[in-house]
This record gives C-alpha cells, structure tokens and sequence, in this order.
C-alpha cells in the first residue's frame, strides 16, 4: 500500500534530485509573499484612463477591438524571418508528396544499412 | 484454483479478445440504440482495463507470463504462437487503455452529429485490440499481424470525416507509407525464420548471431518501427494524419504510435541484446545513429511546429519533438548500458523514456482533446481566427494550460520529471545533446505560449459571441487526464517505482524473459 512517506519521498535522478511537494509548497509560499505586497499597492487608479490604458508604444488603440489581435502567424514573426534561409529548406521538405515520403523512408533506410554495414 | 486465478491466467489472450469481440458485435449493439452502443463500447474498454489491471497485478509481483495457443509440445507440425506478458508490455497496456476509456468518453458528445457512429466504434475497438495485441505478443510474425491491423484501421479512422478531402489524402498518404514499412517488417520476419526455424521473440534473442542478415533486419525493423513512431525525417505523415483525424481519435492513435516505439525497445533490448554484447562496436553506432536522428527529430518538430497555424497540425509537430525525446533514451542506453561505467546513465536514461512514454501520450493527448473541444464550439482550427477563447470558454482554457505546462516540462508537471532524467542522463553522455534537448523544451513552451496568446488571449470577435463551453463528457475525458497528468507530476516517485522502474529492470533483464519464456513453452 502507498504510505504518506512513500508519497512524499524524493526522486533521485543519478545526479540530482526532484521533489515536487516541496517545490508546490515553496511556490505557494511565494504566491502568498506577493499577494501579501500587492495589498500595499495604491488602490486609487482611475478606470478608463491613461491610468490604466494598455502602452503600445505610443500608438493609438483601434476603437474596433477585433483589429488590435495579433494572430497566430504573426507571433515570432522576428524568430522566423531571421531563420527564413532554414525555413525555406524545412518546408520544400514538407512538400505533402507521398512519394517523397517514401524516399526519404528508403534514403535513412539505406543510410543506416550503409553504417551498421560497413562499422 | 479459484475464479481469480483463472481470470489472471487468462488474461493475456482476453485482453485482445474482448475490445476485438466489441469491435464486431458494435455493429449489431447499434441497432439496438445508439446509447446502448456507446455504453457497450466503453463497457468493454472497460472489461478490458479490468483483465489489464489483473495481469499487471500478477505481472509486478510474479514476473513475465507466458500465455500458449495451440500446440502446448514442440512436436511436428507446430501451430501456436505466445503471448509474452513483462512489466513492459503491461506498462504499454495501462497507456493503451487509459487513452482508448478517455477517447470513448470523448467522443459521446464530440461524434454525436456525426453519421456512422457504428463503424466509428468498431473501428476504435480494432485500433485498441491491435495494439494491445502488438504489445502482448510474444511472436515476432503475430506482431506483424497486429501491426497491419492497426495500419489498416487507424487508415480507416483518420479518414472518417469522409466529405473532407484533406482527410482522405492524410489517410491515403498514411496506408502508403505503412503498408511499404509493414512489408519491410514481413521480410525481416522472413529473414528470421529462413535462419533460426523459429519466430518467437525469445527463442531468436537465445540463438540470434548478428549475421549479415540480422544486421538486415534490425536496420529494417528499426527504420520501420521508426518511421511508423514518427522520426525524422520520415515523420511527414504523422502531423498530415493527427492533423485530420477526428481529435477524439487522434489520441488513440497516439497509442498505437508507441506501439511502434515498444516495438523498437523490444527489438534493440530483448531480441538484440544478446548479439549487442558481443559486438560492441555496431551497438554504439546503431546508438549514435539513433541519437543523431532523435535530435533532427527534436529539432525539426519543434522549429516546424513554430510556424504552424493550423491548431491540430501544431500539436502534430510537437508530438513529433516529443517522440525525438524518447527516441534519444533508447540511444543513450544503447551506447551506455553495456559499458560497466556508464550502466547507471542508461538505466536512467531509459527510466526517462519510459516513463515519457505515458506522460507524451498524456500531455499531446490532453491537447488534443483541447484542439478538439475548440473545433466542437467554434468549427476553427486556424490560429489566425480564433481569438479572446478564454472568455467563454473557462475549463478548456484550464485543460490547454495544464497540457501547455506539461508538453513543456515545466514543474510541477508530470512532462518535468521524465525531462529531467533524460536532460540528467543525457548530459552525462554529451552535454550538447542535453542542451539542444532543453533548448527544444523552451521552444515548445513558447510555441505555446504562442497558442494560448492568439487563441484564448486577445478581444473577443464577434463570430465568437455566441461560443459556449462544451459538453460534460468532453470536459470529463479532458479532466480526466489532466488529474493524471497532476498526479504523476507530483508524485513522480511513485509511478518510477510501480509502473517504470520494473518495465526498465524487465528490459534489461534480458536473460529471465527468455529464460521464463523457453522454460514456460
């Protein structure tokens, strides 16, 4: 039967060690410190002013709400512009053709033959 | 002998036998009414589960159980095959059922509308049966078997949604590339049987040579088994399949994925491992070169992934870098576990990946199960559309997160502690390598982080008003795993100590599963 010792007991990993009980305790003790200073925060803001207003770097929000939503394909744009040079070889690989997907099933096929083959 | 006894003893065939007799009599029940149907389906996923929990129970404290059809003497002719039952395979039944009883109840709600509900459940029942048949097998051709089967209904699955021509091409790209691989496993079946005059797992570890033409087929086993797991760059078809599969099957097709990567395990572990300690050298290069393509795997998941704007197509990718993560377990414990010094590093290492097994399963699974529910309520599944979910959408936001956090091992998640024992064993071996695998889980957080923030984040739209939430079957099988996924990331020690300490020590204990197996036939 699982006992409260075996429940709480540390995974050692070789090298290291995991405990994720003390790790979820520590965290909520954190969580409670924060909420403890965020009380000694001004409650005095404004609503509906600058107060409170989202910063996007000193442009104005759109009054049609549904235009300020960045969508997914534009998240990381900087990321993948920069890869573009691997991104433009990753999706020729991607071709959605059948036949080269068995290529490349035959090529590593006959890659990993010529390794154990020849070693 | 009691009742109890008996149901154990037969437990390995009636494991297969009952989700395969559901799969038949499905049809016939859904005549009846479509609700009794469905309670017959998941009623005998659950029978199933119930003979899994028995022989796991006997399993874990009596070791490996051999289970014989037909002739019970080696006296010619000889038809029977075994069913070779170690903590490893009943470890792989326990993921099997959970995804199968959490898929059924899924799809109550999230297949009702559709038409052909009664082929949809024998289907899903045939997947469940041929998996668990891959896994309990103890036949090298009898796995064969349960491999074409799986291929030719988990086919028939992703092209359910018939009226959706990308379905049909998923599938049709999917039957392709199985049936050449399932060919290539038939003519490795075929090398062992023209050598060795046998065809059981454990008889060819005992007598296996490594020969020219064993070296043949391991490679053609393990580029199949591989290939059918997912690994780059023969991966294409898997985020073309989960991508336009219904997502309430998705994840039972997950399960049968793993199948293919038990089914590396077994070949590199039980039926190699003999030959492998006499020849050192071939078994660190097949390592390297599984570690070389674990890490492409990895790479090209996540990177792949990134761009994607198609919800179920990202998730594709991702379990494609999740699949890399176990692949390099097996790598690393093939170029360390015969090395006197390194054995402790392999053992981890392998603890790692077995136990990532379950947790990809779950924590890709779980999403899933999210990308579904989001289609279920908004008929989306662009990124570029959705937005401001989270308003009406509350619980699903919460099941996305928990599987956000897992996917990415970040802690308390259950996907944290297996990481951690690949990263830790990893690093011993190469610390490149654990710095690009933890470098690809930072990249998973933020794809993510990318979903969370365009689908659930933002202003709400006006197509999106009249969202609703989805229905309690849906969120049931949701909640059900993420309890799972908590549960094994705050108690880790306990599922390493009952389920994967003993599927590893099964593994590497090549000589009692052959030793059990030759004595039992």
């Amino acid at each position: 039967m699982l006992s409260l010792e075996s429940l709480l007991e540390t995974l050692k990993t070789g090298s290291g060690f995991w405990n994720p009980v003390v790790w979820v305790v520590a965290i909520a003790i954190i969580f409670l410190l924060v909420y403890i200073l965020r009380g000694f925060g001004k409650k005095d803001y404004k609503k509906e002013t600058g107060q409170t207003q989202a910063f996007l770097s000193g442009n104005p929000e759109y009054e049609k709400k549904e235009l300020m939503h960045v969508k997914g394909s534009n998240v990381y744009w900087g990321f993948t512009e920069t890869l573009k040079s691997v991104y433009d070889v990753l999706k020729k690989m991607h071709n959605g053709n059948a036949s080269d997907y068995v290529l490349w099933f035959l090529i590593i096929m006959a890659v990993v033959f010529i390794f154990v083959g020849l070693i | 002998m009691n009742l109890l006894d008996v149901l154990i003893q037969h437990s390995p065939p009636l494991i297969v036998a009952v989700p395969l007799l559901g799969a038949f009599l499905t049809p016939l029940v859904g005549r009846i009414n479509e609700k009794v149907r469905n309670i017959f389906a998941l009623v005998m996923i659950s029978i199933t589960g119930f003979f899994i929990a028995l022989l796991a129970s006997d399993v874990f404290t009596n070791g490996p159980r051999v289970y014989v059809f037909g002739a019970q003497n080696l006296t010619l002719p000889v038809v029977r095959v075994l069913f070779e039952v170690d903590s490893l395979s009943i470890f792989m039944a326990i993921v099997t059922f959970i995804l199968a009883f959490v898929a059924l109840v899924y799809s109550w709600s999230f297949m009702k509308e559709n038409d052909g509900l009664d082929k949809y459940y024998t289907l899903v029942l045939l997947v469940v049966a041929s998996t668990l048949g891959m896994e309990l097998t103890g036949d090298i051709f009898n796995f064969f078997v349960f491999l074409e089967i799986s291929c030719i209904s988990s086919c028939a699955l992703i092209a359910f949604w018939v009226h959706k021509g990308e379905s049909l091409e998923a599938a049709f790209k999917y039957i392709v590339i199985s049936s050449i691989g399932a060919l290539f496993v038939l003519f490795a079946v075929g090398i062992f049987y023209a050598q060795y005059n046998a065809l059981n797992i454990a008889t060819l570890a005992n007598v296996i040579q490594f020969t020219f033409l064993d070296k043949v087929a391991l490679v053609l086993l393990v580029v199949v088994l591989g290939m059918k797991a997912g690994l780059v760059p023969m991966h294409m078809w898997l985020p073309d399949s989960y991508g336009e599969a219904p997502p309430s099957v998705t994840i039972v097709i997950i399960g049968a994925t793993q199948a293919s990567l038990y089914g590396v395990f077994r070949m590199c572990f039980t039926l190699y491992s003999g030959a492998f300690q006499n020849i050192t050298i071939s078994e660190s290069t097949i390592g390297l070169i599984i570690i070389m393509l674990a890490l492409l795997t990895i790479l090209i998941g996540v990177l792949m992934a990134l761009i994607q704007t198609d919800f179920r197509r990202l998730i594709g990718f991702v379990a494609v870098a999740e699949i890399g993560y176990i692949f390099l377990t097996i790598g690393v414990g093939l170029v360390t576990l015969h090395d006197p010094d390194m054995i402790e590093v392999g053992k981890t290492a392998m603890q790692g990946g077995i136990f990532h097994i379950i947790n990809d399963c779950l924590d890709v699974g779980l999403l899933f199960l999210v990308a579904g529910a989001i289609y279920y309520a908004t008929r989306e599944t662009s990124l570029n559309e959705m937005s401001g979910l989270a308003r009406n959408m509350r619980c699903t936001t919460i099941f996305f997160l928990i599987g956000l956090l897992a996917v990415s091992g970040i802690p308390p998640m259950n996907g944290f502690a297996s990481k951690l024992l690949i990263y830790q064993s990893t690093y011993q071996l190469n610390p490149i390598i654990s710095i690009i695998a933890i470098l690809a889980s930072i990249m998973l957080l933020a794809i993510f982080v990318k979903v969370f923030y365009s689908a659930f984040l933002g202003p709400k739209i006006s197509k999106f008003e009249n969202v609703k939430e989805v229905s309690k079957s849906m969120l049931i099988g949701m909640g059900v795993v993420s309890c799972i996924i908590i549960i094994f990331g705050l108690f880790p020690n306990i599922v390493i100590h009952y389920l994967v300490e003993p599927a590893v020590n099964a593994l590497l204990n090549n000589a009692q599963y052959i030793s059990v197996v030759l004595g039992g036939v």
